[in-house]
């Protein structure tokens, strides 16, 4: 089975500074890979390299059989990896709907001018949103008013219901209470049934150990080791992450 | 998550305060008209029409400001376009003579609006180009408008003498006056821009999280300069009307309305922040504005009260903006 996406000697340089050395993974189809590292170890470099933000120095990506080293970060996103910040990107003063749409809007003709087909773009929020297990009390309302699980629940939403194949989610745990936390958890398990690839950056072992198919632990820019969540425990991964490599 | 009935009572007393206030004050002009003179404040046809005009003379200004303040912006430079394009307009129209006749008054009307475009193009490429804050680029170019506006016109008002441009200020069409007609136009087709299209929720985006909109794929910065260029256009419309109404163009025709547009703009529920704020709240707004005006003036107070009264009632629409965000912004 070819991976979905497949990282290859990733290198990236910044002026006299290696960010990161030497960094090769594979992702497959409906598995969660946990980029796991502590700060400074390169996790967010590797992966501005695979969203196209940062062109590798050295190494390639690829996805879906499609070499995607160079490619602008648009036609990266387009070809189905969408990246999820810690800030959501979501416009508070909007319904899901209109946040699931943004800048995709739907309209229907009425006297041949465009009028937003705003139940439209609702009905889907709420099918998009129920299919990953969240359900919205009320549409209408802008998303501010939700809970913090359900602002992500609507950023991956967006994510998939544009067809990603591979969703990269950096820290979306950070801000959250822990009810939250868990309902993070749960969306991260429903994606992995639907097929979607994920990267997800932690330095939460709990959240690690909960969420992730694989460990890729890294630490000073190189891959320090890489186990199942069955065959390792909080101390050798945090002992990894040190970089006390095995 | 569930408010309970109090919370969200009050949440629509505070959406709706705007209506309430309006409502009240009329009450209270009514009553007062009734007890110390005996006859009726509001429902009389020339009260209704005078109110009408000075509140479509704030609108013209506040049109174009709401969209700007939306999007998480502010246009100051609206005061001096309307003054800049009613100078234009009053000079094309002097340059052809009152022989012109409509044609001359059409052009005069053109050439007066491309003058209010000139000043939101440089307001939006400011803004969206060179990343200058609205609210120091449009002080900018409101000093701009306001000395090319004096320079152009001598330093003096400009005055015309055309039946045409008097017909545009001052006109009557089925008993409402032209510069209200304009007016309603205007907002009709902004209400539009606002609540029903594309251009009108990314103008929401913008203001709530500009990141939103750039990483869902917009041209931000393309965004940002049609709406310097709606709002020029709306002030420079004022600026017509006026040179209209009182057959003079003068540099600083929009110079008192300033204060009474960005006030209508807050009165309707828009938000410093942006991401706030209505068409209809706008016309609200206006239209408190305008009926203190002439209220005052009708009750014998001397006229400089209301901008006593103006100010307060702005600083009244900014406490009810905060406790509206208080009480929506703890939900979670």
């Amino acid at each position: 089975m070819t991976a979905l996406l497949s990282a290859k000697g990733l290198k990236k340089r910044f002026g006299g500074n290696e960010a990161v050395k030497d960094v090769s993974f594979d992702v497959n189809e409906g598995e969660c890979v946990v980029l796991a590292g502590d700060n400074g170890a390169g996790k967010s470099t590797v992966i501005k390299m695979i969203s196209g933000v940062y062109t590798p120095t050295e190494g390639e990506v690829h996805f879906d059989g499609v070499r995607l080293t160079g490619k602008s970060a648009e036609a990266i996103r387009t070809a189905g990896i969408e990246t999820i910040y810690q800030d959501l990107a979501l416009a508070d003063n909007l319904d899901p709907g209109l946040n699931l749409y943004l800048g995709r809007e739907k309209t229907r003709r009425i006297l041949g001018l465009p009028f937003l087909a705003r139940d439209e773009m609702r009905r889907d929020a709420v099918d998009v949103l129920q299919s990953l297990g969240i359900v919205v009390p009320d549409p209408t309302a802008p998303v501010r008013e939700m809970s913090g699980g359900q602002r992500q629940a609507i950023a991956i939403a967006r994510a998939i219901h544009w067809q990603a194949k591979l969703v990269i989610m950096d820290e979306p745990t950070a801000a959250l209470g822990v009810p939250e936390q868990r309902e993070v958890m749960a969306l991260i398990e429903r994606l992995k049934l639907k097929g979607v690839g994920i990267i997800l950056i932690s330095h939460n072992l709990p959240d690690i150990f909960a969420a992730a198919d694989r460990i890729i632990v890294l630490a000073r820019g190189v891959v320090a080791g890489e186990r199942r969540p069955s065959e390792t425990n909080d101390e050798e991964i945090v002992r990894m992450m040190m970089g006390a490599t095995l | 998550m569930l408010e309970n009935n109090g919370t969200s009572f009050l949440k629509s007393l505070l959406n709706a305060w705007s209506w309430l206030f309006l409502i009240l004050i009329l009450g209270f002009f009514e009553l007062y008209a009734q007890l110390e003179t005996g006859g009726t404040f509001l429902f009389r046809l020339y009260t209704l029409q005078s109110i009408a005009v000075a509140a479509s003379q704030i609108l013209l200004l506040a049109l174009g400001l709401t969209l700007v303040i939306v999007a998480g912006h502010i246009d100051l430079s609206i005061a001096f376009t309307t003054g800049f394009s009613a100078v234009v307009m009053a000079l094309v129209i002097r340059f052809f003579g009152p022989e012109g006749g409509w044609l001359t008054v059409i052009l005069a009307l053109g050439v007066g609006l491309l003058a209010a475009i000139v000043v939101g193009l440089i307001n939006g490429w400011l803004v969206a180009f060179i990343s200058v804050p609205s609210f120091i680029g449009t002080l900018g170019t409101y000093g701009i408008a306001r000395g090319v506006a004096l320079i152009v016109a001598g330093g003096a008002t400009v005055s015309i003498r055309s039946d045409e441009a008097r017909e545009i200020g001052n006109g009557i069409i089925l008993g409402f006056p032209v510069p209200v007609l304009v007016a309603a136009v205007v907002a009709i087709v902004f209400s539009y821009l606002l609540t029903h299209t594309k251009f009108g929720v990314h103008t929401y985006a913008l203001g709530a999280n500009r990141a939103s909109v750039e990483r869902a794929g917009v041209d931000v910065k393309k965004h940002l300069v049609i709406l310097f260029v709606l709002s020029a256009l709306t002030a420079g419309i004022g600026g017509l009307i006026y040179t209209g109404r009182f057959s003079a163009g003068a540099a600083n025709a929009g110079e008192p309305i300033l204060l009474y547009a960005v006030a209508a703009v807050f009165i309707g529920g828009a938000s410093l922040t942006g991401g706030q704020g209505t068409v209809v709240g706008t016309v609200i707004g206006a239209i408190i504005i305008a009926v203190i005006q002439f209220g005052l003036v009708f009750s014998g107070l001397p006229p400089y009260w209301q901008f006593v009264a103006v100010g307060l009632v702005i600083i009244v629409a900014v406490i009810v903006d905060q406790s509206r965000d208080r009480l929506t912004g703890v939900s979670s």
